[in-house]
């Protein structure tokens, strides 16, 4: 597109000009079939004798389940089979449980307890899609209507319903200890005394549903050879197949999943929910099943991005330097965990946005309630918290009296400062971003902001792991017996104190400061515990990249911070498999190595490992 | 379940089907007839992604009773190219990057036929209300009516 | 299952929608909701041909339209030039060509933006049966009338007498948060007889008849028109849905009804 305007004067020594492809505009390898209709979308394949599933979905927020009635929709016109939650074979899963992360609590169709509108009671499926509607309207479900809670806050309080009783407080377990995800750098009460304006806000946003114009759904079938076919919307195929696998309790080799042809996705194809339908269908029916959700359904039962709730307090200085940030942040997870568990431990990997603040601190929890199930969306748990930090900018830019796009070339990463999840900042272009949208907004800055640069001016003092103060409030189930406010540094003394560490080589607790991602030695079985700094005093303190080999950090099993580190934004979550040890080659492994049991069947059966991951992780 | 035959002219060609009762365009098209080119994607007229031309006119074949079109023509976007030779529409959307999942993409190009058949040079005001019952979802608008407007033989008016 | 009829003249289709069956006029309302299995739906009947309902005509000082003409039918009405500005803001090109007149008025909340301007324009129906009939009176019992629609006769405005605005939050189409509708008759410069019309603020198009008692006599101009801006929302319940709260509506009726009549950014 000729309205890309490709700054190549920025960086310019970063980068190879001269490559064939990158950085020219080129044609799609799959356009000719978009134009023509004829790319392959999950439903352009057409099968004889083909079914149609449709489910029978609560009309309540909240409500026991009776009983359900099917003797009348069994009888009608065209109805092959009526399912519900006994015909799913193991029916509890939650989707990253593939990666261990998070405890089995939704089921695929439900028989106890509904606990958001639209969730699966039933399905049908007969000849036609129509038959299959009447039949779920002569369903009959006898609800006990239960007290609902719609708002995170609310779900908080000690006397607010159960939304989900693998989680009776309401909120997610993290790293089996907090209720809520901590980050701590430095020590914000500390920064807020230095400072001279204290400002403090309050954002919010609305779910957001994906609205792909291709609705999901999936269409399974009987193979040769004892397998099913499945082809599907899913924008994570193997994942998809994962769940699959564990909910109808099936060699996953059995499953022959074909997918890549997406009518639009942007996070929200990724739940893995048609695909174990349509395949059960096909399983029960020995017939070609589709399942397919309507407009409606996928607006109100596909998972969206879910509610946040941020409140932001900063502290600073007359000149606009941000001396510190607290966040208390709340993502509404709906009824159930879905992906929001772990938006949350990319979002914090944000804090405290695009900035060097050397004292943050954030609290950030997921809350179960009564709505529909949140998910991945495009900048997936960060797109919330950015919008909360962007309009606070503007905040504090109104109140110290400075143009807000200075405040952000002030404030902003430079190359070398070490972000609060303990990773150096680096390929930072913030600066440079604002100066450009200065100029095409015809919003002047001053000289002085225009002559700064992402590439000086960080590193040194800005790459120092502060000494952070720590605390150990809001335990699992703390927060229901006994009302504790939910700000980070409220409520409890402090527990304790990390040492600092520096210059992107801290002493403890700071993640392995590799591009690759050193294994986590703990997980490993690696014990070497002493760490050389390759650093020593005189040396150029800006660190644009880190070291090469870094030694090894050990991560103590009881760690002087009461917090686990904060993983690597793009690391799988803390109880992932990570990838072998090429890059500790001394780590002995702990385990034996792995030898499948059962040859493609369930995955692998290591301890600490999914068995329904099929091998490790490559990078 | 009672069958109806039904005959119509689909890209140019007889048809004879058996619809099923109530059944709609959108659905005896691709299952009925295979022409997998229309899309479903909401079933209610919001979206356009089903959208066809009866009689030269866009219409919303999910929302047409498929008897109805007993002795009319209807084009589809399979029916666009002239065997190797795409349509000139169908060109420009591959040159513009007009397509980016390309499920809407169908619906759009039947909704520009529609517009280019009757106003061959329209304005680009033109061209936004004629597509402004399709809906993109991967934010590809821009693109889209600039290809309509380069199929029209315009000039691409860009921003930027 | 459905079951779909085919009959040559409207007496027989009323007659089918007598026996409980639904009339398919432009397919937009009826096959939508056979599409997502309405269980209300389960004998269509149809006309064979719709021509004849669809034309549109000059009758003194009214116009006529066919129920079955679609919007594109209007837009292609030199006669209708006046509600072009209604027919355009009614779905894309697609649904246009199919959407009528007739199944306007039936559209439920928060569609039927074309039936608020017939409401405006002083609409009297001529009926299947052959009787006639005020859109006002048909529309207080809607749900449960079974005759067919024929025509529709409306009043031709004069000059810049009609005034039409939906409000949409999205750009260039989308479904109403309020549509509004206004006729006003003026006599050396004061109006007289004025009807005001929303749509998407109650459950079917309303007139809103504290505005137009507040308009008798009054000149167009901000300080004249005060007292009905005022009443803009009075006795007024209007629904919630996933666009706006009923609450959001009434406040910003008056902004609305004021640039309506003021003819301040309309389109």
């Amino acid at each position: 597109m000729s309205s890309v305007e490709f700054r190549k004067d920025l960086f310019a020594d970063e980068r190879d000009d001269n490559l064939q492809e990158i950085g020219k505009p080129t044609r799609r390898q799959d356009i000719l079939g978009h134009v023509t209709g004829r790319s392959p979308y999950y439903d352009d394949h057409l099968f004889d004798g083909l079914l149609h599933m449709r489910c029978v979905r609560s009309p309540h927020h909240h409500a026991r389940i009776r009983s359900i009635d099917t003797s009348q929709a069994e009888r009608m016109p065209g109805v092959v089979r009526v399912v519900t939650a006994r015909d799913v074979p193991n029916n509890l899963n939650t989707l990253l449980s593939l990666i261990n992360f998070g405890k089995d609590e939704e089921k695929l169709i439900q028989d106890t307890k509904v606990a958001y509108v639209g969730e699966p009671v039933a399905a049908v499926i007969a000849e036609t899609e129509g038959q299959a509607r009447n039949a779920c309207a002569a369903i009959r479900v006898d609800y006990e209507v239960l007290a609902n809670v719609l708002d995170p806050e609310e779900a908080l309080k000690p006397d607010a319903p159960v939304v989900n009783e693998v989680y009776p407080n309401n909120t997610f377990d993290y790293h089996d200890r907090y209720d809520h995800q901590k980050l701590r750098f430095g020590d914000v009460e500390k920064g807020f005394s230095e400072a001279d304006h204290i400002v403090e806000g309050e954002y919010q946003m609305s779910p957001i549903e994906q609205a792909p114009i291709e609705t999901c759904g999936a269409i399974a079938a009987p193979e040769t050879n004892d397998r099913f076919v499945c082809y599907t919307s899913t924008q994570a195929l193997f994942f998809s197949l994962g769940t699959t696998a564990k909910l109808l309790n099936m060699a996953s080799s059995r499953l022959h999943f074909v997918g890549g042809t997406v009518g639009g996705g942007f996070g929200g194809k990724v739940d893995s929910i048609v695909e174990p339908l349509s395949v059960l269908g096909a399983v029960l029916t020995g017939r070609p099943v589709k399942f397919m959700w309507d407009r409606a359904e996928e607006m109100q039962v596909g998972a969206p991005r879910g509610a946040e709730r941020w409140r932001i307090k900063d502290g600073v200085a007359s000149d606009g330097r941000i001396l510190a940030r607290a966040f208390t942040g709340f993502f509404d997870a709906g009824a159930y965990t879905r992906l929001s568990s772990y938006a949350i431990i990319k979002c914090t990997g944000h804090i405290p946005g695009p900035y060097s603040i050397p004292n943050v601190a954030s609290n950030v929890f997921c809350v179960f309630t009564n709505r529909t199930p949140a998910t991945a969306m495009r900048g997936f748990g960060i797109t919330g918290v950015d919008f909360a930090i962007e309009c606070h900018m503007d905040k504090v830019a109104e109140a110290v009296g400075m143009n807000p796009i200075e405040l952000r070339i002030l404030n902003a990463y430079r190359d070398g400062d070490m972000k609060p999840h303990r990773r150096l900042a680096k390929n930072a272009a913030l600066i440079e971003c604002c100066q450009v949208a200065s100029q095409k907004a015809g919003w002047p800055i001053s000289a002085d902001a225009a002559r700064q640069s992402s590439l000086h001016g960080g590193g040194g003092d800005r790459a120092i792991i502060p000494e952070s103060l720590t605390d150990s409030v809001g335990r699992i189930g703390e927060r229901r017996t006994s009302s504790i406010p939910t700000e980070p540094g409220q409520g409890a003394p402090s527990k304790g104190r990390v040492a600092a560490g520096t210059q992107g080589v801290p002493i403890v607790a700071a993640a392995p400061q590799d591009e690759d991602m050193v294994g986590d030695p703990v997980r490993m079985g690696f014990r070497h515990a002493p760490s050389a700094s390759p650093q020593t005093p005189g040396q150029p303190s800006r660190l644009a990249v880190p070291p090469a080999t870094p030694a090894p950090q050990s991560i103590p099993s009881a760690p002087v911070s009461a917090q686990p580190p904060v993983p690597p934004p793009s690391a799988p979550p803390p109880a992932a498999p990570q990838p072998s040890a090429t890059q500790a080659p001394q780590a002995p492994a702990e385990t034996a190595p792995y030898k499948p049991e059962q040859p493609f069947s369930r995955g692998v059966k290591r301890p600490g490992v999914s068995r329904f991951l099929s091998g490790s992780r490559r990078r | 379940m009672t069958k109806r035959p039904v005959q119509f002219q689909l890209n140019g060609s007889p048809v004879a089907v058996f619809t099923d009762e109530g059944q709609n365009l959108l659905d005896l098209l691709r299952r009925g007839v295979g022409d997998l080119s229309p899309k479903f994607g909401c079933g209610q007229g919001t979206c356009g992604s089903c959208t066809v031309l009866v009689d030269g006119e866009p219409r919303l074949s999910c929302l047409t009773l498929a008897e109805t079109v007993e002795g009319q023509s209807v084009e589809t976007t399979n029916g666009l190219a002239n065997g190797p030779d795409l349509h000139a529409l169908q060109e420009a959307f591959m040159e513009n990057f007009a397509a980016q999942c390309g499920y809407c993409t169908p619906g759009m190009l039947m909704a520009a036929k529609a517009l280019l058949d009757r106003t061959p040079r329209p304005s680009r005001e033109q061209v936004i209300e004629a597509i402004s019952g399709n809906i993109c979802r991967c934010t590809g608008y821009e693109p889209i009516i600039d290809a309509i407007m380069a199929a029209s033989g315009q000039p691409v008016r860009r921003a930027g | 299952m459905v079951t779909v009829t085919t009959v040559d003249t409207l007496q027989e289709a009323a007659a089918g929608v007598g026996r409980e069956a639904v009339y398919l006029g432009g397919g937009t309302l009826v096959m939508r909701g056979v599409n997502y299995g309405d269980q209300q739906i389960s004998e269509i009947v149809r006309l064979r041909s719709q021509d004849s309902l669809r034309v549109i005509r000059s009758e003194g000082d009214r116009i006529v339209l066919g129920a079955a003409a679609t919007m594109g039918d209007v837009l292609r009405s030199s006669d209708c030039a006046a509600l072009h500005v209604v027919a355009r803001q009614v779905g894309g090109p697609a649904v246009r060509n199919m959407a009528t007149v007739g199944g306007n008025i039936f559209a439920p909340h928060p569609y039927g933006d074309f039936a608020v301007a017939l409401l405006a324009l002083d609409a009297r129906l001529r009926m299947s049966d052959g009787s006639d009939l005020d859109l006002e009176t048909l529309l207080a019992a809607r749900g449960s009338e079974r005759r067919l629609i024929e025509s529709v006769s409306i009043m031709r405005p004069a000059g810049d007498d009609f005034r039409f605005r939906k409000v949409s939050r999205v750009k260039p189409k989308g479904v109403s948060l309020m549509s509004l509708a206004a006729w006003l008759p003026r006599r050396a410069g004061r109006i007289a007889g004025a009807r005001i019309a929303y749509g998407a603020m109650a459950p079917t198009p309303v007139r809103i008849k504290a505005v137009e008692a507040a308009l008798e006599g009054v000149s167009l101009d901000a300080n004249s028109i005060s007292g009905a801006i005022a009443a803009a929302a009075q006795g007024l319940n209007p629904p919630d849905d996933p666009l706006a709260s009923g609450w959001y509506r009434t406040q910003v009726a008056p902004v609305h009804l004021k640039r309506l009549l003021l003819g301040e950014g309309g389109r």
